[in-house]
C-alpha cells in the first residue's frame, strides 16, 4: 500500500508515492539520493543513520516516513555548505576525528543536535549524548574533543 | 621543510567529503534496473536439507529469481579456497571443506546461505524468502572449542570424524622438555581467548553487474584488497579467466581483517546478475553480519613457562586449540599458525614450542581480525609472565626487564621463528613507565581503595610481525603516472578503509619527489586501473607500499634526469635531483619535476628516440618483515559491589619505526587499543553449546566499546627505524590491539589478585567480575559461624 507522502528535507519539499511505513532512511537514500545517512544496523542500535527531525536527532532506519510529514528533516548534506561547513563538521576535521567515516554522519548529527539544545555541554554531557553512537575505528577520544571544540567555536 | 613530508603531522586529505556526507561506499552506488538479493540462511547449526519447496515464493510479488545450491552446481560454480595448508596428524594435507556459495544438501552453521531470493525490492525479496519451505532434519552439533575434538562429539564433516583439521607444531620440543625438567619453577595456566566479531560499521555489501557485450563481471564491494578477490572469484568459483572480472572497492567503512575474506555473497550477486541480466545488490543486515560474517580469535591455550631460580625464562610451552569454524576462511589457517613467533615476545627465552590443533565446529569460519594471531600470542606470554611474577614473588616489571632482549643484541634470532631486525625494548619500557607515572601506582591504589574500589595496574611489553609472513614477505605494487599537465596519479595495490592512505601516499610523493599534495591524485581499489596489489592487512601498507613507492619514484627520477639533461643541455649523468627539482651539478640551472613531466609528452622536448611520457611501476618484495613493538600500561578500577570496571589511565609507548604522520599514527594506536580493550572488557560472541544458536546476534547482546567506556590515551613514541625497510617504517595498524589485550587483563587481574584470584579470563564484563568477586569472597569466609 502506498500513499502520497509530502516531506521536507534540507528545505526542499518532495512528494513521494510510497508505503507510509517505509523507514525514512530508505526514502532518503533510495528516493532522494541523499546518501550521507548510513545503514549501520537497521535496528536503531548504532546511530549511523541519524538525521534531525525538527532539530532533534532520530534514528532514520527505524523511523517511518509518514511520521515526518509536516516536519523539517535535516541530513548531513543540509547541515552546512561547501563554503561554510557547520562548526561540528569543521571541528571533526580539525581534531582528525574521522577514520573510515561511516559512523561520522551519526556522530556529527547527534553532536549538532546536542549543541543546539545545550550550547555549553561539559564532558559528561558530550559523552552521554554520544554514548548511543557506535564507532568501530575507535576514534571516540577525538570525537569527544571535536564536539568540545565545536561548542567553544560556536560560543564565540 | 615541505608541508607534506615524511614525519609531518599532516591532516588527512580524505576528511572533507566524508564530513559532508559525500563518501562513496558500495551501498551508496545505485545502478539503473538493479534488483535486490536476500539470502535465506540456515536457522540450524547442523541439519540435512531434505527438500526446499520454492512453490509459493516463486509466485510472490516482485520476485525475479530464486537460486539454490543445486542451481549453483548445475551452473558449475566452484568452492572457495583456503590460502594456507597444514597437515593432519597422519601427515596428510588438511581437509579443505567444500565452501559453496549456497548449501547443497547439508548446513553446518547457523547463518550458512541456503537460497538467494532476487526481487524488485529488498522487502519483496524478504517477504518471498519467508515463503520458502525447507524440510530440515536437525542433526547434533558442536560449537565449543575445547570440546570439538573430544571423543563422541558430532563430526562437522564426515571426512573428519575427530574434527581435527590439522595439528601444527613449531619449535624445539626436545630442548623445551629438557628445560622444563631442570627448571626451578614451572608456571602453567589455561587461557581462553574469546570469539569476537569485527563488526565494521559498514557491514558487508556487494553489487554485481554482468556486461553481456564483453562477457564481463564487475563487482563493487567493501574489501581490503581487490586483486586477490578477483583471482579467487575467477579461479575458484567461476573458473573463468581473471580478465573477465573487474573488482572495485570504493570507500569502505572499516575492514579490520574481516573484509579480506572471500564470501559467498560476493559470488552470488555476480552469478545472479548474469542469470537475470540486471545489476544485483546485496547489503547485510546487522543480524546477518553477526551470524554470517567470519568471526575471529576463539582459542583455548595451555601455557607453561619454565624459569630458573633467578627468574630467567628457560622455556615456553603452548598448546592451543584453535576454532576454525565449519568452513575455512581464506586466511583462517594462517591466523592460527602463521603468527606464533609472537610468543617469544621481547624476551630471550631460548626455547619455545607451540602445538596448534585446528578444529572444525558448527560455527561461522574464523578469519583475521586486527592482529590475526598476534594479540593471542602476546596475551599468552604477557599473562603468564604476570602469573609467574605473582606465584614466585617477583615484581612484574623487574621480571620482564631481566629477560628482555637487549638493544645491542640486534639483529636477534628468537627461540621461535622470528629474527628481529631492531628494537629498544627496555628503553621503550622505561619510557612507558615514566609516561604512565608508574611510581605513582602505589599511591593511586591506596587512594582508590579508600573509595572502596579494587585497583589494578598492568603492563605488556609486546612485539608483532608486520609486512610478513616471516619466511616470504608479500610484495606490493605502486605505479606513478604523470599526465601532460604535470600532475601525477599514484596507483596503489594497497587499500585504504580508514587508515588515511591518501594522505600517507601524498607524503611519500612529497618526500621522494617533492610534489605538492594538490598535484597528486591517489587511486586504489579498482582492478581495471591498478595493475597489481596484495591489499591492506597485517600492518603492511605503509612499510611495503612505501618500499614500492621508493623504487617507482627512483625510476621516475632516472627517466626525468634524461629529459632534464636534454632540457638543460647537459649530460643526464650530470643531473642531480633534490626537493622536486633537477639541476645540473655545480650550476644554478634547474627545472622542476612538473615541467619535466609536461615536456615528457612533447616529442620536440625529449631526446630523439626516448619513449614519451613519464610513468613508472614497481613491484617490491621486502627483504624481511618488520617488527613493530611497544609497551602498554593500563590502570583499572573495579567496583566490587557491581563488578563494573573502568579503565582510568592508559599509556602506550610504541616503536613503529619511522613515523610517517603522528596524527595518523595516534589514530591507528587509539583504534587498536579500543578494539583490544573491547575484547578484554566486554565483547564476546557466545554460542549456546546445546543448540548451536548464536546468542549474541545484535548490538543489544554484543557489547561494543562506546565513547563512555574509554579514557583518553597517553601515546608516546620511541622511533627505532626498521632495518628491513628503505624508509625505516615498521607499521602501526595492529600494534594497539596486540598490546591492549594483555595490558587490560593484566590490570584487571592485578585488581583481583588480593581476593585470591589467580587468573580471570576475558571478557571482564560486570556480571562475570561480580560473580568472580562474590565467589572469591565466599571462599575467604570461615566455614562455620
Amino acid at each position: 500500500m502506498t500513499d502520497v507522502i509530502e516531506l521536507t528535507v534540507n528545505g526542499r519539499t518532495h512528494q513521494l508515492d510510497i508505503a507510509p511505513d517505509t523507514p525514512l532512511l530508505y526514502v532518503l537514500r533510495n528516493d532522494l539520493e541523499l546518501n550521507g545517512a548510513k545503514f549501520g544496523c537497521g535496528l536503531a542500535q548504532c546511530g549511523a543513520c541519524t538525521v534531525l527531525v525538527d532539530g532533534k536527532p532520530v534514528r532514520s532506519c527505524a523511523y517511518p516516513v509518514d511520521a515526518v510529514q509536516g516536519r523539517a528533516v535535516t541530513t548531513i548534506e543540509g547541515l552546512g555548505t561547501i563554503e561554510n561547513p557547520h562548526p561540528v563538521q569543521k571541528a571533526f576535521i580539525e581534531e582528525q576525528a574521522a577514520q573510515c567515516g561511516y559512523c561520522i554522519n551519526g556522530m556529527v548529527m547527534t553532536a549538532a543536535a546536542l549543541l543546539k539544545r545545550n550550547p555549553h555541554p561539559d564532558d559528561i554531557a558530550i559523552r552521554q549524548a554520544l554514548a548511543g553512537n557506535l564507532c568501530r575505528c575507535g576514534t571516540h577520544a577525538r570525537i569527544l574533543r571535536a564536539v568540545g571544540r565545536a561548542a567553544r567555536e560556536m560560543a564565540r | 621543510m615541505r608541508e607534506f613530508d615524511l614525519g609531518r603531522a599532516v591532516p588527512r586529505t580524505e576528511d572533507f567529503p566524508l564530513l559532508r556526507g559525500r563518501g562513496r561506499y558500495t551501498d551508496d552506488i545505485a545502478l539503473p534496473r538493479q534488483a535486490h538479493l536476500y539470502v535465506l540462511r540456515s536457522p540450524h547449526a547442523s541439519a540435512r536439507m531434505r527438500a526446499i519447496d520454492l512453490g509459493a515464493a516463486t509466485a510472490a510479488p516482485g520476485v525475479v529469481a530464486i537460486l539454490t545450491g543445486k542451481d549453483a552446481e548445475r551452473d558449475g560454480l566452484g568452492t572457495f579456497s583456503s590460502a594456507v595448508q597444514r597437515k593432519r596428524p597422519d601427515g596428510t594435507a588438511n581437509f579443505v571443506p567444500p565452501y559453496r556459495v549456497l548449501a547443497l544438501d547439508r548446513v553446518r552453521h547457523v547463518g550458512e546461505p541456503v537460497a538467494a531470493v532476487i526481487a524488485e525490492t529488498l522487502s519483496a525479496a524478504k517477504d518471498a524468502a519467508e515463503l520458502l519451505d525447507v524440510d530440515w532434519e536437525i542433526l547434533p552439533s558442536v560449537t565449543d572449542t575445547a570440546a570439538a575434538s573430544l571423543p563422541g562429539t558430532a563430526a562437522v564433516w564426515d571426512d573428519v570424524p575427530d574434527n581435527i583439521c590439522f595439528i601444527h607444531r613449531v619449535g624445539d620440543k626436545a630442548a623445551v622438555d629438557a628445560a622444563f625438567a631442570r627448571a626451578r619453577h614451572v608456571v602453567a595456566q589455561r587461557f581462553r581467548i574469546s570469539r569476537v566479531a569485527a563488526n565494521p560499521m559498514e557491514g558487508r555489501t556487494a553489487l554485481g553487474v554482468y556486461d553481456e557485450r564483453d562477457g564481463r563481471y564487475t563487482l563493487y564491494a567493501g574489501l581490503q584488497g581487490v586483486h586477490r578477490t578477483r583471482v579467487e572469484l575467477a579461479s575458484s568459483i567461476f573458473r573463468l579467466p581473471t580478465s573477465r572480472f573487474r573488482v572495485v572497492s570504493p570507500d569502505v567503512g572499516g575492514g579490520f581483517g574481516m573484509k579480506g575474506s572471500a564470501f559467498p555473497e560476493l559470488a552470488l550477486v555476480l552469478w545472479a546478475a548474469r542469470r537475470i541480466g540486471r545489476p544485483v545488490k546485496w547489503t547485510a543486515e546487522r543480524s546477518e553480519s553477526f551470524i554470517a560474517d567470519h568471526h575471529a580469535r576463539d582459542n583455548v591455550s595451555d601455557v607453561a613457562l619454565a624459569l630458573d631460580e633467578h627468574g630467567m625464562f628457560l622455556a615456553l610451552r603452548v598448546e592451543t586449540v584453535a576454532n576454525l569454524g565449519a568452513f575455512l576462511a581464506t586466511m583462517g589457517v594462517h591466523v592460527a599458525t602463521n603468527n606464533l613467533g609472537g610468543l617469544a615476545g621481547t624476551y630471550t627465552t631460548p626455547y619455545l614450542h607451540a602445538t596448534v590443533t585446528g578444529v572444525f565446529s558448527n560455527t561461522s569460519a574464523t578469519c583475521p581480525y586486527r592482529g590475526a594471531g598476534r594479540p593471542e600470542a602476546s596475551y599468552c606470554i604477557e599473562r603468564i609472565i604476570d602469573i609467574a611474577a605473582r606465584d614466585i614473588g617477583f615484581d612484574p616489571v623487574e621480571l620482564r626487564r631481566r629477560n628482555m632482549i637487549p638493544a645491542e643484541a640486534m639483529p636477534y634470532k628468537t627461540g621461535l621463528v622470528f629474527t628481529y631486525d631492531s628494537g629498544e625494548f627496555e628503553k621503550t619500557l622505561d619510557m612507558a613507565l615514566e609516561l604512565a607515572d608508574w611510581t605513582g601506582v602505589a599511591a593511586r591504589r591506596a587512594e582508590a581503595r579508600r573509595r572502596g574500589k579494587l585497583y589494578g595496574a598492568g603492563l605488556a611489553s609486546v612485539i608483532e610481525i608486520a609486512g610478513g609472513p616471516a619466511d616470504f614477505p608479500l610484495e606490493e605494487a605502486i605505479e606513478i603516472r604523470f599526465d601532460p599537465t604535470g600532475h601525477a596519479t599514484v596507483l596503489a595495490g594497497t587499500h585504504s578503509h580508514g587508515q588515511g592512505h591518501e594522505t600517507m601516499y601524498r607524503q611519500f610523493a612529497g618526500h621522494l619527489l617533492g610534489l605538492a599534495p594538490e598535484r597528486v591524485r591517489i587511486l586504489y581499489g579498482d582492478t581495471d586501473a591498478v595493475f597489481h596489489g596484495r591489499g591492506t592487512f597485517g600492518s603492511r601498507s605503509a612499510s611495503v607500499g612505501g618500499a614500492a613507492f621508493v623504487v617507482a619514484a627512483r625510476k621516475i627520477i632516472d627517466k626525468g634526469k634524461i629529459i632534464a639533461g636534454h632540457l638543460l643541455e647537459a649530460s643526464a649523468l650530470d643531473i642531480e635531483f633534490a626537493d622536486g627539482r633537477f639541476s645540473v651539478a655545480g650550476t644554478d640551472r634547474t627545472v622542476d619535476l612538473a615541467e619535466v613531466a609536461v615536456a615528457s609528452f612533447i616529442p620536440q622536448r625529449v631526446p630523439r628516440g626516448l619513449e614519451l611520457g613519464l610513468d613508472a611501476r614497481a613491484v617490491v618484495t621486502p627483504p624481511g618483515p618488520t617488527f613493530p613493538n611497544g609497551c602498554h600500561v593500563c590502570e583499572v578500577e573495579i567496583d566490587p559491589e557491581t563488578g563494573v570496571v573502568k579503565i582510568v589511565r592508559y599509556t602506550v609507548v610504541d616503536d613503529v619505526g619511522r613515523v610517517v604522520n603522528p596524527l595518523l599514527l595516534k589514530g591507528q594506536i587509539h583504534g587498536g587499543i579500543a578494539q583490544g580493550a573491547g575484547q578484554a572488557l566486554c565483547e564476546a560472541l557466545i554460542y549456546d553449546h546445546a543448540s548451536g544458536q548464536l546468542l549474541t546476534g545484535s548490538f543489544m547482546d554484543y557489547c561494543m566499546p562506546r565513547a563512555d567506556d574509554l579514557p583518553s590515551f597517553a601515546v608516546g613514541s620511541n622511533e627505532v627505524p626498521a632495518k628491513t625497510n628503505p624508509l625505516g617504517i615498521k607499521g602501526a595498524g595492529e600494534a594497539g590491539t596486540v598490546g591492549a589485550l594483555p595490558a587490560v587483563l593484566n590490570a584487571v587481574n592485578d585488581a583481583l589478585g588480593p581476593l585470591g584470584i589467580r587468573h580471570f579470563d576475558m571478557p571482564a564484563t560486570p556480571e562475570r567480575l561480580w560473580r568472580a568477586i562474590r565467589d572469591a569472597e565466599a571462599k575467604k569466609m570461615p566455614l562455620s559461624q
